[in-house]
C-alpha cells in the first residue's frame, strides 16, 4: 500500500516534471532584485526599484522569445538578509541571475552563493573595487569609488590645491576613495595631511569637520554614501569651511541628485565628479529623465536609479545574445565586453575584470529652473578602476 | 580646543534632554520605556513637517513638538502602558520594543526612509567668537535652552509640592493613595512631561542629528548609555552623565579620530565595572 502510493507519487511527479519544467523554463525568465527598501539607505531601494522597473516598462518584457519576469526582494541593508533573499532566489524561485546590492558588505555576502551556483550577479549601487575579484559571477553597471576619486584628485591638484584633507565613511568603498584620492593627489604633487574616518553608523560628523578645519588644507575630500551626504552637507556649511577658504569636494554621492534640492542654495558651486548627473545632456537622458519623474512623481533619477535601469539592459543584451539560454556562464560571457549608451552616457563592461568602464564628470551645483543641479562642465572620459591589477 | 568643549556640551546637553524622560520614568515609576525614542523621534518629525511642509517658524515647533509628544504620551499611558505598570520588566521591554518597530514603520509609510533636512532660521545659523573660539550660535542656542530645562526640573522635583507627590507616589504608591494623593493621576502628567521633553530633544535635535525611521533604535543606545552612569534615582546624575559622554564623544572624536566612536564605550565599560549603581548615585539611595 505505501509502495503503491509512493510509486503512484514518484510517477506523477516524474509525470509533472516532464510537461512542467521546459514548459516554464521556455516561457519565464525570472531575475531576482536584492534593493534596500526599509532602514537607513531606503532611499536607495526605492531609486533602483524605480530605475529597473522603467526600463521594463519602456523595453516591453519579451527578450529572444521569453518573458523576463522581475521578483524583488527586501534586505533591509543586512547583508545575512541579502545571503538568505539569494539562496532562496535561486534554489526555490530559479532565477537566471540576480541584481541589486544597495552597499558593499551586501554583495559581498553573496559572493560564495554566486560561485557555487554559478548565478550571475548584477552589482546595480555597491562602489567599493574588491568585488568583482571575490567571484567570477560579479559583473558591475555602477562604479567604483577609485574610479570617481581620481579624476577629482587630479583636478583639484590642477586648479591650486597644495594640501587635502579626507573625511570619509569607515567602510570599504570610504577606504577605498580616501586612497585612491590621496595616490593620485600625491603624484601630482600635493599632501594629503591626514585621513580622517567616520563611523559608518552614527552620523555626527562635527568633531571630524573641526579637525579638518584647524588642520588649514587647501582642500577637503568628502566621501559618504548618498543617503547620509544631506547631513554631512549641512554640518559642513554650519562649521563654515567654505568660509575658511577650504574647497570642499567630493564623489557625486555628496551632491546626490535625490537630496541636492533638500540641502539648499549653501551648496551652490561645490564641485564634484561622478559619472551621473540628471542633467547630464544627452537626449538619451533627457527621455529618461522626463519618463522617470511621470512614473514616479515627486521623485527625481539619481545615480542608483541608472544602475538599476543599465542593470537590466545588460541582462537584456545578455538573453539576447545567448538568444534565450539562461546558463549562468553563458550569461556572464555574453556581458564581458558589452557596450552599450546609458542615460550617463557609452559605457562597457571591461572583459577583464568584469567592471564598468565609463566617462565620470566633473560637475558644478548650479540652480536651473529653480532646482540645485550638478552641472557637468568637464570630462575625463573612459576611465578604468584603477585598483584592478 | 574651546570650539571642541563647546560642541561636546551642546551635544551632551541634547542628549540629557532626550533621556530625561525614560530616566524620569525609569528611575521614578520603574517602568522601562525603551519606545522612549519614538517619542523624540515624533518631535522631530513634527518640526520637519511644520517648517519644511508648511512654512512655519522654527521657535514654534520647538513648544508644539513637546505638546505634540506630551499629548501622545498622555493617550499612550492611559490605553497601553497603563496595564503594564504591574508586569515584569521583560514584558515592559518586549512592550516598548514592539512600539519602537511600529512606530518605525509608520514613520517610513507616512514619512518616507530618506533623512529629513531642517534649516534652521537665518538668527540661528552662523557662528560668533566666544573667548577666541568659534561657536554655533544653534549650539549656543541648545546649551542655553537645555541648561534652563534642568534647572527648571530639579526644581520641581526637590522642592515643589507636585515634586514631593511625586516622590511619595513612587516610593510607596499605595500608602500615598491612603494619604489622598492622585497616584494614577500624577504618573499620567509625569509620563507626559518626559514624553513632551523627549519630543522637544527630537525638535532641538533635528537640525543636528538626522531625522530618520531609524532614530528611536539608533538614540536608544545612547539614552541607555547615559542611564547607566548617571543612574536614575536623580536629575543632576543623568545631567552630568550626558555632558561627560558629549565632551567624551566630541572630543575623542576630535583627538584620537582613529578610534573616536569607541570612547563612550569605553567610558561605559569602566563605569559599569567600578560603579555598577551609577557613577553620580548615592549608594544608599532607595
Amino acid at each position: 500500500m505505501i509502495f503503491k502510493s509512493i510509486l503512484a507519487g514518484a510517477v506523477g511527479l516524474a509525470a509533472g516534471l516532464q510537461f512542467t519544467a521546459p514548459a516554464i523554463s521556455q516561457e519565464t525568465v525570472k531575475v531576482g532584485l536584492i534593493a534596500t527598501l526599509t532602514g537607513p539607505q531606503a532611499a536607495s531601494g526605492r531609486q533602483k526599484v524605480a530605475g529597473a522597473r522603467l526600463y521594463m516598462q519602456l523595453n516591453g518584457n519579451m527578450v529572444a522569445g521569453k518573458k523576463i519576469e522581475l521578483i524583488i526582494k527586501d534586505d533591509t541593508g543586512v547583508a545575512d538578509v541579502t545571503r538568505r533573499h539569494a539562496q532562496e532566489l535561486i534554489v526555490n524561485d530559479k532565477v537566471a541571475a540576480i541584481a541589486g546590492f544597495s552597499l558593499t558588505p551586501l554583495a559581498l555576502a553573496v559572493a560564495p552563493v554566486i560561485t557555487q551556483s554559478k548565478t550571475p550577479a548584477i552589482i546595480m549601487t555597491a562602489g567599493t573595487s574588491v568585488i568583482t575579484e571575490r567571484s567570477p559571477y560579479f559583473v558591475r553597471v555602477s562604479f567604483t569609488l577609485p574610479q570617481q576619486s581620481v579624476p577629482i584628485a587630479e583636478w583639484v591638484a590642477n586648479n591650486g590645491a597644495k594640501t587635502a584633507v579626507s573625511l570619509v565613511s569607515d567602510y570599504g568603498p570610504g577606504i577605498d576613495a580616501q586612497n585612491a584620492f590621496k595616490m593620485r593627489f600625491e603624484e601630482k604633487g600635493g599632501k594629503v595631511l591626514e585621513q580622517l574616518k567616520a563611523p559608518l553608523a552614527n552620523p555626527e560628523f562635527s568633531p571630524f569637520l573641526q579637525r579638518a578645519k584647524d588642520l588649514k588644507p587647501d582642500a577637503l575630500f568628502l566621501f559618504v554614501p548618498a543617503p547620509t551626504a544631506g547631513t554631512l552637507m549641512k554640518q559642513v556649511i554650519d562649521r563654515g569651511l567654505t568660509e575658511a577658504n577650504i574647497r570642499v569636494i567630493g564623489t557625486g554621492d555628496i551632491t546626490d541628485d535625490d537630496q541636492l534640492n533638500g540641502i539648499g542654495d549653501s551648496v551652490l558651486g561645490l564641485i564634484t565628479s561622478h559619472f551621473y548627473s540628471a542633467a547630464h545632456g544627452s537626449a538619451m537622458n533627457q527621455k529618461f529623465v522626463a519618463e522617470f519623474k511621470k512614473a514616479n512623481p515627486g521623485m527625481r533619477p539619481n545615480f542608483i536609479a541608472v544602475g538599476g535601469w543599465d542593470g537590466m539592459h545588460a541582462f537584456y543584451e545578455a538573453v539576447k545574445k545567448t538568444n534565450g539560454d539562461t546558463d549562468g556562464t553563458k550569461l556572464v560571457d555574453a556581458m564581458k565586453g558589452a557596450t552599450w549608451e546609458s542615460p550617463r552616457g557609452m559605457m562597457t563592461i571591461d572583459p577583464q575584470t568584469r567592471d564598468v568602464i565609463q566617462d565620470v564628470y566633473i560637475r558644478k551645483v548650479e540652480k536651473r529652473d529653480g532646482e540645485l543641479y550638478n552641472i557637468e562642465f568637464d570630462v575625463v572620459k573612459q576611465v578604468k578602476d584603477p585598483m584592478h591589477k | 580646543m574651546l570650539t571642541i568643549l563647546f560642541d561636546g556640551v551642546a551635544y551632551g546637553m541634547l542628549l540629557f534632554v532626550l533621556a530625561v524622560g525614560l530616566c524620569i520614568t525609569l528611575g521614578l515609576m520603574n517602568f522601562i520605556n525603551l519606545a522612549h525614542g519614538a517619542f523624540a523621534m515624533a518631535g522631530g518629525y513634527l518640526t520637519v513637517v511644520m517648517m519644511n511642509r508648511m512654512g512655519i517658524s522654527f521657535y514654534w515647533c520647538l513648544p508644539a513638538a513637546f505638546l505634540f509628544s506630551a499629548v501622545l504620551g498622555v493617550v499612550l499611558e492611559r490605553v497601553l502602558y497603563r496595564r503594564l505598570y504591574d508586569k515584569t520588566h521583560l514584558d515592559q521591554v518586549l512592550f516598548s520594543i514592539g512600539l519602537i518597530f511600529m512606530a518605525m514603520a509608520a514613520v517610513d509609510y507616512a514619512m518616507g526612509a530618506s533623512p529629513q533636512i531642517v534649516k534652521l532660521p537665518p538668527s540661528l545659523s552662523g557662528r560668533v567668537e566666544i573667548l577666541g573660539a568659534q561657536v554655533g550660535i544653534y549650539h549656543l542656542f541648545v546649551i542655553v535652552i537645555c541648561g534652563l530645562l534642568t534647572i527648571g526640573l530639579q526644581f520641581v522635583i526637590a522642592k515643589t509640592r507636585f515634586g514631593s507627590r511625586l516622590r511619595a507616589s513612587v516610593d510607596d504608591g499605595r500608602v500615598a493613595r491612603g494619604l489622598g494623593v492622585n497616584v494614577t493621576g500624577i504618573f499620567a502628567l509625569t509620563f507626559a512631561v518626559g514624553s513632551g521633553l523627549a519630543g522637544l530633544g527630537g525638535a532641538l535635535g533635528a537640525p543636528i542629528l538626522s531625522m530618520d525611521p531609524s532614530f528611536p533604535l539608533k538614540y536608544m543606545i545612547f539614552f541607555l548609555i547615559v542611564i547607566s552612569i548617571g543612574g536614575t534615582t536623580t536629575i543632576t546624575g543623568p545631567f552630568f552623565a550626558s555632558i561627560l559622554l558629549g565632551v567624551a564623544d566630541v572630543g575623542g572624536k576630535y583627538f584620537v579620530p582613529e578610534i573616536g566612536g569607541f570612547i563612550i564605550y569605553t567610558i561605559m565599560v569602566a563605569v559599569l565595572i567600578f560603579r555598577p549603581q551609577g557613577l553620580f548615585t548615592r549608594s544608599a539611595a532607595r
